[in-house]
């Protein structure tokens, strides 16, 4: 009976392959980087994915080998030793090796985090960074760009090419900003402006949604991120300016009640909208947490620290 | 009045879905049921003398078992509710909140009431037998320790059915589970659910560390002590420094919504990092607190079906330990997207991937463990090779996931998910059926039936690979937790039909489990040696079922597999038995207290949930007295007489 239930061990890889292969390649966004940062996780993704593959064939060889030659039947001549419970040498080899392995993975992790924490791709790029403010809502995005004063809802137009400056904060429960196709996540939290660099090599749509839950309309939490030409993102902003309403006070108090919307644009909105967002949900009593931090930072001051510090940085962020 | 009592009970019963109206009917008729027979056959008098009041601690071992296959059961309904809707893109089988709430008990029971009261009452099952003792260091906390769990769950359950459930995830991050963004009861179920239970939690663990310290066989070294016990250890070290935290956390989350305290809220000063990390500096360690034991379990089955002594015994014990030490420093994995900066991230990825070392030692002191054996293919060994393989895949999908600037990709996807349930599916539910397979004879002297546990292995394992492996492909589509829909757009309709599959055939494999209880209790295989496996430690010396004084006489255990040893001694030509003196045993007697006090909490924790502060006085009066009560009880102890002492023995066969 449970031969032929084996037999269906067979079938089912073959299934489950089948079932991914229909998913289509171009769905699978973490393995199809389309931005420095997500090729940088990309690359370690795939590094780390083939030492671990490594290590589980090795088991499971020796598993199977061992189980087969070591099975209980009468006729087995395999040595039997019910004694046998100690080899140093052996041992020290597997300690040994598990070791190397983590400090192989340990050492470009730090390598990497680093890295990113100082933003990849960025430093080197001769072009300015432009900053774009997202807002996480119950149950929708709001896009402000302090550069050009616009703004728009579930969907964030970028320029291709050109390192974008995210600042991350909520005015609802926390959530998390993730365009897989460009570049790991960051939350975005009550009272705090946090930061994460991300930049579209090519012009394209790409799919971003919320990634941490915070509530009801949660699933419905998607944007996408539109990449254009330099020229056509100048064109776009220009275009929003002109024929879209603008975001009232008023207009972004129904905006952030709890609800879906659908994406929307405005040629403006009010001003420091963002940075009272953050006060509003205790931005103040978080900077009286982190005053140490702000003191005791050798660039404290200075215009240059934000950029330095990058990536995932939220100590310093809340300056503006 | 009556439009009064229509308002009232149209918030506090859960209305407006036909499956919860269905449930309704199931737990009045269950209810009915249970009383109906407990009358008719006149158990009442049993059932309080033999269980609601005992303080053996295999009895109240039995009880946590079966409370936990029944929250399994729970657990894997809302398991297979969530997989329904999410078979097919744009479902409406159950809606936003329904999903949600799903998603959050489904968590919270399987790790909090069916992993830990599993995990519980194989530790009272199994601790006090493998070191020569008659009970545990504290029997009357130990039935304490049981009825918090027990009324714990029970009022967690309620919710269900009454108020509504939570629904803000199973570890509920303010800001949603604050307040404004869930005024309802929920959370409140859900704090003072785990909350009851979770004082009982903690007493456990210092209850087995106290008994594997102290009351130890002569002769029984700690560093030759069985390693299951020595898992029990460590897992017992780490409930106590873990669990007042999560106690104080939720305490502090309670405060928030009842008091409007500003803990966890950033506009009062508060921060709701604070409690991230705190739930995780509990969270994490709870995750070795539940796979320790599990460990332990392996290393019993694969040393006895290979007819073999554990590989590296040392290796063993300092990997356990060593394991449980590292545990509290990896809780900030859980939040590498927060925005902690290099310097945390890259401390908390390399302590992560730290604790593959230890753990992959074990994997190969056990596979040296089964080299140059003789494995025998019994359910308990087949669950630790199903193990072996799917916690190697965990363990390197943890180590993938540990690595900070990768995790920002993986973080809340699926990806994460299917790890997750890779060792904790792979690691302990394996590794607590394989126990519960292996001391099943011990608890009720006979075995399990063998084709019934097989098709419910093959069921079990195939069923999970189905299941999560095409969760890691979902991952790395962009999909991520907590969706109760999704659309056709993005390709992840034929990967999650897949998989809902997947967890249908783990529900079978379920089934051919009852099945195979149910078969067993008639058609079982009856033990009559008390050593049905050719066991190596004490548990397997003394009849089974194990009377209730354990042994009739303490056992002299100077050596690791003192069982095995005394075997290979009784074979010698020349072994003449010693003859020994029986002594009167001393033993605690039964109290209804933990029973009532317990209840007491559960009514206290009723009105806490409700905010109905008459029933919080009335509760809280109540454990008092239940507490002042007991301290009076002088009366609490007994002498087993020898000759009764005698009598049991011999109808087990046993001459003393």
């Amino acid at each position: 009976m449970i031969q032929k239930w084996l037999k269906w061990l067979k079938v089912l890889p073959a299934a489950i392959f089948a079932a991914m292969t229909l998913a289509g390649c171009e769905n699978y966004v973490v393995l199809q980087p389309k931005g420095p940062v997500a090729k940088t996780e990309y690359d370690l993704i795939v590094f780390s994915a083939i030492v671990c593959l490594g290590i589980i064939l090795v088991v499971f060889a020796l598993l199977f080998y061992i189980i087969w030659r070591y099975r209980d039947k009468p006729d087995n001549k395999a040595p039997y030793q019910p004694e046998w419970d100690d080899n140093k040498t052996i041992e020290i080899i597997w300690w040994a090796i598990p070791i190397v392995i983590c400090m192989i993975l340990g050492y470009s992790t730090a390598k990497t985090t680093y890295a990113l924490a100082k933003g990849t791709g960025f430093h080197d790029s001769d072009k300015q960074p432009v900053t774009i403010q997202a807002t996480s809502l119950d149950w929708k995005w709001l896009f402000t760009y302090p550069d050009d004063k616009v703004a728009s809802v579930n969907e964030v137009v970028i320029p291709a090419g050109v390192p974008v400056k995210f600042e991350l904060t909520t005015d609802a429960p926390m959530n998390s900003f993730w365009v897989p196709s460009l570049g790991g996540q960051i939350y975005t939290m009550p009272g705090m402006s946090m930061g994460l660099y991300l930049k579209a090599d090519k012009p394209g749509v790409y799919y971003g949604s919320g990634a941490n839950f915070s509530g009801e309309g949660f699933a419905h939490m998607k944007f996408k991120v539109i990449a254009k030409p330099e020229n056509e993102y100048k064109q776009w902003v220009a275009q929003v300016k002109k024929s879209s309403p603008a975001l009232t006070e008023k207009g972004y108090e129904t905006l952030s009640k709890p609800g879906l919307t659908d994406k929307a644009f405005y040629s403006s909105y009010p001003n420091g909208l963002f940075e009272k967002i953050v006060k509003k949900n205790g931005g103040d009593f978080y900077k009286m947490h982190h005053m140490d931090t702000y003191k005791t930072h050798p660039d404290f001051g200075k215009d240059s620290m934000k950029d330095e510090n990058g990536g995932s940085d939220m100590n310093m962020d809340m300056s503006h | 009045m009556w439009e009064k009592i229509k308002d009232f009970s149209s918030g506090f019963f859960v209305t407006g879905e036909p499956m919860i109206y269905g449930a309704d009917v199931a737990i009045v008729l269950v209810s009915l049921a249970i009383v109906y027979v407990l009358t008719r056959y006149k158990k009442w008098g049993w059932l309080w003398r033999e269980w609601l009041t005992t303080v053996d601690h295999k009895k109240i071992g039995i009880m946590y078992i079966i409370a936990a296959l029944l929250m399994l059961f729970r657990g894997g309904v809302d398991a297979l509710l969530m997989r329904t809707q999410l078979a097919l893109p744009n479902q409406h089988f159950l809606d936003s909140n329904h999903y949600n709430e799903i998603f959050t008990t489904h968590g919270t029971i399987m790790i909090l009431f069916m992993a830990m009261p599993l995990m519980f009452g194989l530790f009272n099952i199994a601790v006090p037998l493998q070191i020569g003792a008659r009970d545990v260091a504290y029997p009357f906390l130990n039935a304490v320790s049981f009825w918090m769990f027990f009324f714990g769950a029970l009022l967690f359950n309620l919710s269900f059915v009454i108020g509504g459930s939570p629904n803000a995830g199973w570890l509920s991050y303010p800001p949603l589970s604050e307040i404004p963004y869930s005024s309802g009861p929920g959370q409140n179920f859900y704090v003072w659910g785990i909350n009851i239970s979770g004082i009982g939690s903690t007493a456990t663990g210092i209850n087995f560390l106290v008994t594997i310290l102290k009351m130890r066989a002569p002769g029984m070294k700690l560093m030759k002590m069985p390693l299951f016990t020595w898992s029990v250890l460590a897992s017992c070290i780490l409930i106590i420094f873990t669990f007042p935290v999560f106690t104080a956390t939720l305490a502090m989350l309670y405060i928030d919504r009842f008091l409007g305290g500003h803990f966890f809220t950033m506009t009062g000063a508060g921060n709701p990092m604070m409690y991230i990390n705190l739930i995780w500096m509990w969270g994490h360690p709870e995750v070795y607190i539940v796979v320790l034991p599990a460990f332990g379990i392996f290393s019993e089955v694969v040393a006895t079906f290979s007819k073999k002594k554990i590989f590296g015994y040392k290796s063993m014990v300092f990997s356990l330990i060593l394991i449980s030490v590292i545990s509290y420093f990896t809780w900030a994995h859980h939040f590498f997207t927060m925005g902690a900066g290099a310097d945390v991230n890259t401390f908390f990825a390399i302590a992560t991937m730290a604790i593959a070392i230890p753990t992959g030692v074990k994997i190969f002191n056990w596979l040296f463990t089964m080299y140059k054996g003789r494995i025998e293919f019994s359910q308990p060994m087949l669950w630790t090779i199903g193990f072996i393989v799917c916690f190697v895949i965990g363990g390197a999908t943890g180590v993938m996931l540990s690595i900070a600037p990768a995790d920002y990709q993986y973080h809340n996807s699926y990806f994460l998910i299917a790890h997750f349930h890779n060792t904790l599916i792979g690691g302990v539910v394996f590794a607590y059926l394989a126990g519960l397979i292996y001391w099943w004879p011990k608890m009720f002297g006979f075995k399990l039936n063998d084709r019934l546990g097989k098709w419910a292995f093959w069921f079990w394992n195939i069923g999970f690979y189905v299941c999560f492996l095409p969760q890691y492909a979902l991952g790395f589509m962009g999909m991520t937790r907590r969706l109760y829909t999704y659309g056709w757009d993005r390709g992840w309709a034929p990967l999650n039909f897949v998989s809902t599959i997947g967890a249908f055939l783990m529900g079978i494999g379920f089934i051919f489990q009852a099945v195979q209880i149910i078969y067993s209790i008639k058609h079982g295989e009856k033990d009559t040696t008390g050593d049905p496996w050719n066991g190596r430690t004490l548990e397997w010396s003394i009849p089974s079922p194990a009377p209730h004084y354990n042994f009739a006489v303490v056992p002299y255990a100077p050596e690791q597999d003192a069982w095995w040893e005394m075997k290979k001694k009784m074979q010698d030509p020349d072994y003449k038995k010693e003859k020994v003196e029986l002594e009167p045993i001393h033993m605690p007697k039964n109290t209804g207290i933990p029973f009532i006090m317990s209840f007491f909490w559960f009514i206290a924790g009723f009105g806490f949930t409700f905010e109905w502060v008459w029933m919080i006085v009335v509760g809280l009066i109540g454990v008092a007295a239940t507490m002042f009560a007991r301290s009076f009880q002088y009366d609490d102890d007994y002498y087993i007489p020898v000759e009764e002492i005698k009598e049991t023995e011999s109808a087990m066969g046993r001459v003393v």
